[in-house]
């Protein structure tokens, strides 16, 4: 008992202070949430899933516990895979994740008879670092990335990649494999081929900026935010897109989809059955409700207005 | 004396106390490389997380915002963990110490339980991990809760603690426990008046080791599903929960460098706890060392 009013006088307290210091992306979004559900809920939403997506949850977490403080929503961080394994064993209502589900965790839900619907929160842009001393590179092709980063390429000085730079040996950084991102820049970039075995791999994204950042030679990606921070002491590379035209990835390019093919976006999945819980549809509501600015505020890019718009009417779909 | 030829023994003199001065800085330096290493630790982490260290960050839940973020629920979370897994552990770890050193005869198969509990001492936390979410979480239906958190820790560390108070009991003197029979004590009667108190400096010693180390213990909650993102504080045993070092990790993961500084906060927070444990495993010591 003594918890408990602890605790509410703390979601309170925590709630006043948010609203007093939430100006513009914050008040609009608690302003938007009010008029979304009224009634007082509680019970708890099970979370789990993908570190990527893990920033925007926190924060509409944080938020949704200003709206409806009985209800808790914890976040865990097993990774894309190891949320889909808990997910497929029931125990989490919602798995972020930083890729579309894979074929065979498909078949494992359905092999326990238990039904999803997948929902896309925000976009990320994977962006190409280079050290800020390096002064020759200006883009870089599909193509170019690939012959760098796989072992066939037999890439190993600027030179290698094309005419005219120095012929200084690359250093490679980049996520490590048990991650959505490599496997992202796995699967658009390389074709799911080996990458090259001297690429430093770090599941800490904060080590391949230090990398990247003390070593002129150097070069790695990874998701956009982790730019964002860093962009005085690095440099980002223009990715040539499809339609050949070399593109910085910033909030616009990504959000419209011109900076291709490194923009993805970012998922989670809600196990259908838990919808039928009341707090678990609130809790999604308000998700696809303040997503947008909420990603903006962690260093993602929003989707598009209408994009929630649609996955506001799929979600509604499952309102009994 | 002609035995010594001491123009000898004088021309090696110098190399002889130079040697033994070498030897000794040697050593010095041997010891002072673990202080000054502590100390540029120490000094680093909290010139780095000071400006975070204020009565919020203990009040406050996470947050999306460096300047709300606390750790309250990780404090929490750690607490209620030690609650379920120190209790578990000193049961079952002190108990198997006392049957193996004072009950149990010395052949095969008592070799074997102690060989299994020195490698089971060694074997990854990961491991562990692993261990507990098939059997506490899945098997035993405990969920993603403290319960399953705790009960893991104590198996976690339980081998830690049997080989110390194996240690312990050992060492308390064979007379004053043959005296204690000597005057017509059972043995139930000597363990608990003559050998255990003697024997609880060393018990509480290698406890309270094995309790710090389960305190900065990450890898086997992540796997049993420890969470991240927690704004409540733990009700009962089977709440959700997350501990300082996850909220720790998560925090360094981040972009944002102010979170660097934050998480540096929580270690200092970390830091004195670990003291705290280590004190009053001090003074149990003392208390108890005056009176044997």
């Amino acid at each position: 008992m003594k918890f408990k009013s602890l605790l509410a006088t703390l979601t309170v307290s925590s709630a006043l202070l948010l609203a007093a210091c939430g100006n513009g992306d914050g008040s609009k979004s608690n302003g938007a949430a009010g008029s979304g559900s009224s009634k007082e809920l509680s019970g708890t939403v099970q979370i789990d899933g993908s570190s990527t997506v893990f920033p925007i949850m926190e924060a509409v977490s944080e938020e949704y516990a200003a709206e409806q403080p009985n209800v808790k929503a914890p976040i865990g961080v097993a990774g894309t895979g190891g949320g889909f394994e808990k997910f497929i064993n029931g125990e989490t209502d919602i798995s972020n994740a930083s890729r579309p589900i894979k074929e065979e965790e498909i078949q494992a839900l359905k092999d326990k008879n238990i039904k999803y619907e997948e929902f896309e929160i925000a976009y990320d842009g994977l962006s190409v670092v280079v050290n800020k001393e390096n002064d020759f590179i200006d883009k870089l092709t599909v193509e170019e990335l690939q012959k760098m980063w796989l072992e066939t390429g037999k890439v190993k000085t600027w030179a290698d990649v094309r005419e005219g730079w120095p012929k200084e040996p690359i250093k490679f950084y980049s996520p490590g494999t048990d991650s959505g991102t490599y496997d992202y820049f796995d699967e658009v970039i390389l074709e799911e081929e080996q990458m090259r075995k001297d690429t430093t791999l770090s599941e800490d994204d904060n080590v391949l900026v230090q990398g990247v950042q003390g070593n002129k030679n150097a070069i790695g990606y990874f998701g956009y935010a982790y730019y964002l921070e860093n962009k005085d002491n690095l440099k980002v590379v223009p990715i040539v897109n499809s339609k050949g035209k070399a593109v910085t990835p910033k909030p616009e390019t990504i959000m419209s989809g011109e900076y291709e093919p490194l923009s993805r976006p970012l998922y989670f999945y809600a196990n259908v059955e838990s919808l039928k819980k009341p707090e678990v549809y609130d809790f999604i509501n308000f998700t696809l409700e303040n997503a947008g600015p909420l990603a903006e505020e962690v260093g993602y890019v929003s989707l598009k207005e209408e994009e929630y718009k649609e996955a506001l009417k799929k979600l509604e779909q499952h309102k009994k | 004396m002609g035995f010594i030829n001491h123009e000898k023994v004088a021309g090696k003199m110098a190399s002889r106390t130079a040697k033994n001065s070498f030897v000794k800085g040697l050593f010095l330096a041997a010891t002072l490389f673990g202080l000054v290493v502590l100390a540029i630790l120490i000094y680093r982490i909290i010139t780095q997380g000071i400006g975070y260290l204020d009565g919020d960050f203990f009040t406050n839940f996470a947050s999306r915002r460096p300047e709300n973020a606390g750790i309250k629920a990780a404090i929490f979370g750690s607490i209620w963990l030690m609650a379920v897994a120190a209790p578990v552990s000193i049961i079952l770890g002190v108990g198997c110490a006392i049957y193996l050193e004072l009950y149990a005869k010395k052949n095969k198969f008592t070799r074997l339980i102690q060989m299994n509990i020195a490698n089971l001492a060694g074997v990854p936390s990961i491991v562990f991990g692993l261990l507990g979410l098939t059997v506490f979480v899945r098997m035993l239906e405990m969920g993603r809760s403290v319960l399953a958190g705790g009960l893991t820790m104590s198996l976690l560390i339980v081998p830690i603690i049997v080989v110390a108070s194996q240690e312990a009991l050992r060492a308390v003197s064979k007379d004053i426990q043959e005296a204690s029979y000597g005057l017509g004590a059972t043995k139930w009667q000597t363990i608990r008046r003559v050998v255990l108190p003697a024997a609880v400096p060393g018990i509480i010693t290698g406890v309270i080791l094995a309790l710090s180390r389960a305190v900065g213990e990450t890898a086997p909650l992540i796997v049993i599903g420890a969470l991240s993102f927690v704004a409540f504080v733990p009700e009962n045993i089977w709440s959700g929960f997350t501990v300082m070092p996850i909220q720790i990790f998560n925090w360094t993961s981040r972009p944002q460098t102010d979170f660097h500084d934050v998480a540096a906060a929580g270690i200092v927070v970390l830091l004195i706890m670990l003291l705290l444990m280590n004190s009053i495993a001090v003074l149990i010591r003392n208390k108890f060392s005056k009176r044997y």
